[in-house]
């Protein structure tokens, strides 16, 4: 019925040794709504960057409209009509001009547009533009001064404004309200009949109930799963995204002693509902759920970097407020944040220096440190963990993602601590090295509570006892790692009500 | 391979290798370069520049800049002899004096940068006007000497202390007699201090970590705004130091000197990170930085090189330590990613 707009075939692309995408095929049509699914590092946002420019493939073609289509610069891309809403809505305006200067930033940037501005002209052409998508807020508003949902649709409208015949939209309902992003809709439809293809990066049901022709699932760098047709099969589509393979692994599930962490009707966030989680000693709680599900708030909130909106935590039965990390710590609260290179590596260092960064006091003698006992602890923290280096004086940076994976997680379990938290300890990490840090975090799980966030169901299956499934900022299901329902677990961390209102009966 | 081997051979030693050859051709060429009185008076050259540079490093380690230091130490300068000329103080008070606004503009520096979120730049940038200007008002713009007309209309009638001269003027007999003069000794403790406490305490290495990934260091628990805070306080104390020796020297509160002081500074730090290929602010680097750049003006000048040429060669020797350290030991680093 349509037109094939854009076609990508075998599409590859490494960084160093890491291979990111393994030959992506996928054929947006035009008039028709795309949607991509995909978990953390799956590839999607690589995806995204070679489309609108940011980054060349290293193999594989790009055809849009049957002429192929290889974009060196963002504006080469959008010149060809892809046009891109980035995630980060920060990139899409530029916070200290105004609304209408924003809406015309894509005129006012490309060369031979004259070199005054006239003002009048602008205003009336921003007008149109806001018409379109709807936004009814002051153009001469200073979009430093609007708030985040205003700020994406002025991102989108700017998108909107460029006549795009391929639209990438990267999770733009992220921020919007449940109006605000029907607006969106509204648009998307009119786009879609003026024959527009739209690729739409979210894991959002509701998003995808409203405005999805057919959902593309990726995973580990490939389309693992393609859906269309009248009914969509959204479970299909999770299922696809997180895989199911179940791995031959065998848990014994740890005895349940004293609970170490309560957390009693808290709230994450002022609308989200009352979660109550215990984590007992020995036990080792996996909580999963999409992006956007809460995860990372909720480890925020353990570490010090959050306040929840009310409700009451207890570590050991006393109340436990940490202020900020280093308080946390003090508290016995150890956490391995995701994201390494942003958050964890310092890669000014070398391994020893990396292990041992939240316990200098620790191996220090007056505040001197004391390079014995780093070394000491540094080459028995590389045996046990399997870190493959030559020395502990390595600089961080020579060793493989796997291998700065072992340093981080391993840099928490150097002392004792009465709650470990593993905040993706899995991402951008090889099978063996993951099969490594699980076996060990399990290992030296019998004296403290363990509580890991992973978004990838079989990596939860590999080393948990339990397994709590977080929705939209609540537990939506419950199971002990043993002969689970998969069918369920799935249906539960894509958010499908029905099968939620079943499991509450059921508790 | 082997050029690998030699490229690392090159950034790692190549500056300082550099240095010796420069002292081997000047000692050829210069007559009277070779022998320890034209030593000490390089190091005497370069005593209080390195003194300011050492602070600026530490604040560098931070990801830091302090753009603050040269005007600290002029305001040093004046607030020395104010305190002992026009308020008749001794030197102890007076040096207690200027150590403590040297502590009080790094603390305001920190409080700026970490809690106002001012950037590092636009703070100290911001704090060196101020105190540019602050330094002039008790006295109306003019230096301040015994016997000058205070703005009240009477004399000032307080001198330099002797004691307080003797850190600027005292020579110590080492060898020779009256070989070493006092402000080198305190600039070779006050490196050795800083060196110590940035590579071998575990606070200089949590300020390295803060500088190399500050997201990391504080999720690790390290109190980042603390660091960033002492490490404008160091800057803010060693820069004073650097202002008492000038004044002492001196023995005049002379509003017009130390201009260079804070380009001199930078510079010998940026040069430190060329030294030994570490490609990062640190105290050993510093310290050779601004002992180089002395033994090329030192021999330079006794070459018959005029005065006005001085600042091109600073300048061309911190441009070639930044390609050293940016171009070619970031690409050596970059290989192992």
């Amino acid at each position: 019925m349509s037109d094939v707009a854009c076609e990508i075939s075998n599409l590859e692309k490494s960084f160093g040794p890491n291979q990111v995408l393994r030959g992506i095929d996928m054929k947006l049509p035009a008039g028709q709504v795309s949607v991509l699914m995909g978990a953390n590092g799956a590839g999607k946002s690589t995806l995204v960057k070679i489309l609108c420019g940011v980054q060349l493939p290293d193999a594989g073609s790009i055809k849009l409209f049957g002429s192929s289509f290889q974009p060196k610069s963002p504006i080469e891309a959008s010149k060809n009509g892809v046009i891109t809403v980035h995630q980060s809505i920060n990139d899409g305006v530029v916070p200290d001009l105004d609304v209408t200067s924003n809406l015309l930033l894509d005129g006012l940037a490309h060369p031979g547009e004259g070199f005054l501005l006239n003002r009048s002209l602008m205003k009336a052409r921003a007008a149109e533009i806001a018409k379109v998508i709807g936004y009814k807020g002051n153009l001469d508003a200073i979009v430093s001064r609007l708030g985040v949902a205003d700020r994406q649709m002025i991102a989108i409208a700017r998108a909107v404004a460029c006549s795009p015949k391929l639209l990438i939209l990267d999770e733009p309902t992220s921020s919007l309200s449940a109006t605000e992003a029907k607006r969106l809709f509204a648009v998307i439809e009119k786009l879609k009949n003026d024959g527009v293809a739209v690729l739409y990066i979210s894991h959002r049901m509701s998003d995808i109930r409203a405005i999805a022709d057919r959902i593309f699932a990726m995973r580990d760098g490939q389309i693992s799963g393609e859906f269309e047709g009248d009914s969509l099969d959204y479970e299909g589509a999770v299922t696809a995204m997180l895989g199911k393979k179940m791995t031959d692994f065998e848990i014994s599930i740890s005895a349940v002693s004293s609970p170490v962490l309560q957390l009693c009707n808290l709230r994450l966030s002022a609308d989200s509902k009352p979660l109550d989680i215990t984590v007992s000693r020995g036990e080792v709680v996996v909580i999963t759920g999409l992006l956007g599900s809460g995860k990372s708030l909720l480890s925020s909130i353990l570490f010090g970097l959050e306040k929840p909106a009310n409700g009451q935590m207890l570590l050991d039965g006393s109340p436990f407020e940490p202020k900020n990390p280093a308080n946390a710590i003090r508290l016995g609260v150890h956490m391995s944040p995701k994201d390494r290179a942003n958050n964890a590596i310092v890669s000014d260092f070398d391994i020893g220096a990396n292990l041992t960064l939240p316990f200098t006091k620790f191996f220090s003698n007056f505040g001197f440190t004391s390079l014995k006992r780093q070394q000491a602890a540094c080459s028995s923290m590389i045996d046990t963990m399997g870190i493959v280096c030559q020395h502990g004086a390595d600089m961080v940076g020579t060793l493989s993602g796997g291998n700065q994976q072992k340093v981080i997680v391993g840099r928490w379990l150097l002392r004792e601590c009465k709650l470990l938290i593993l905040d993706e300890p899995f991402q951008g990490v090889d099978i063996k090295a993951r099969r490594d840090i699980g076996a060990h975090i399990r290992a030296t799980s019998d004296n403290r509570a363990t509580l890991v966030f992973v978004s990838e169901i079989d990596e939860a299956f590999e080393i948990a006892d339990r397994i709590l499934v977080l929705h939209e900022q609540s537990i939506v299901g419950q199971h002990v790692n043993k002969n689970i329902d998969l069918a369920e677990l799935l249906s539960q961390v894509s958010g499908n009500t029905e099968s939620i209102e079943q499991a509450e009966m059921v508790r | 391979m082997n050029k690998d081997k030699l490229k690392e051979f090159a950034i790692r030693y190549g500056f300082i290798l550099l240095a010796g050859l420069l002292i081997v051709f000047f000692s050829i060429f210069a007559s009277g370069f070779a022998g320890p009185r034209s030593a000490v008076f390089i190091f005497q050259s370069v005593a209080i520049t390195g003194i300011l540079a050492l602070g600026v490093t530490c604040t560098l380690v931070v990801d830091g800049f302090d753009l603050s230091i040269g005007s600290v130490a002029t305001s040093a300068l004046m607030l020395s002899a104010y305190m002992m000329v026009v308020l008749e103080q001794n030197a102890f008070i007076a040096v207690l004096a200027c150590l403590l606004m040297g502590a009080a503009v790094g603390l305001i520096n920190g409080f700026l940068i970490v809690k106002m979120r001012v950037p590092d730049l636009l703070a100290t940038l911001g704090m060196m006007f101020l105190l540019i200007g602050l330094q002039r008002i008790p006295t109306e713009g003019r230096s301040i000497s015994t016997g000058m007309r205070l703005p009240g209309g009477n004399l000032a009638e307080g001198t330099f202390a002797e004691g307080f001269l003797w850190l600027g003027r005292h020579r110590i007999d080492v060898v020779l007699e009256k070989l070493i003069p006092v402000p080198v000794i305190i600039f070779l403790v006050i490196s050795i201090i800083i060196w110590i406490f940035l590579e071998k305490t575990r606070h200089g290495r949590l300020m390295y970590a803060i500088g190399s990934n500050e997201r990391a260091a504080a999720l690790a628990g390290t109190n980042v705004s603390g660091y960033k805070i002492l490490a404008y306080m160091i800057s803010g104390v060693t820069a004073s130091i650097g202002g008492i020796l000038l004044a002492a020297r001196l023995g005049r509160g002379d509003i017009a000197s130390g201009t260079n002081l804070l380009l001199d500074s930078v510079a010998a730090a940026l040069i430190g990170f060329a030294v030994l290929g570490a490609a990062k602010p640190n105290a050993f680097g510093t310290a050779i930085g601004a002992l180089f750049v002395g033994i090329l003006l030192q021999g330079l000048t006794m070459m018959n090189a005029p005065y006005y040429t001085q600042d091109f060669v600073k300048g061309a020797v911190l441009v070639v330590a930044l390609i050293f350290t940016f171009a070619l030991s970031s690409r050596v680093r970059g290989g192992n990613h």
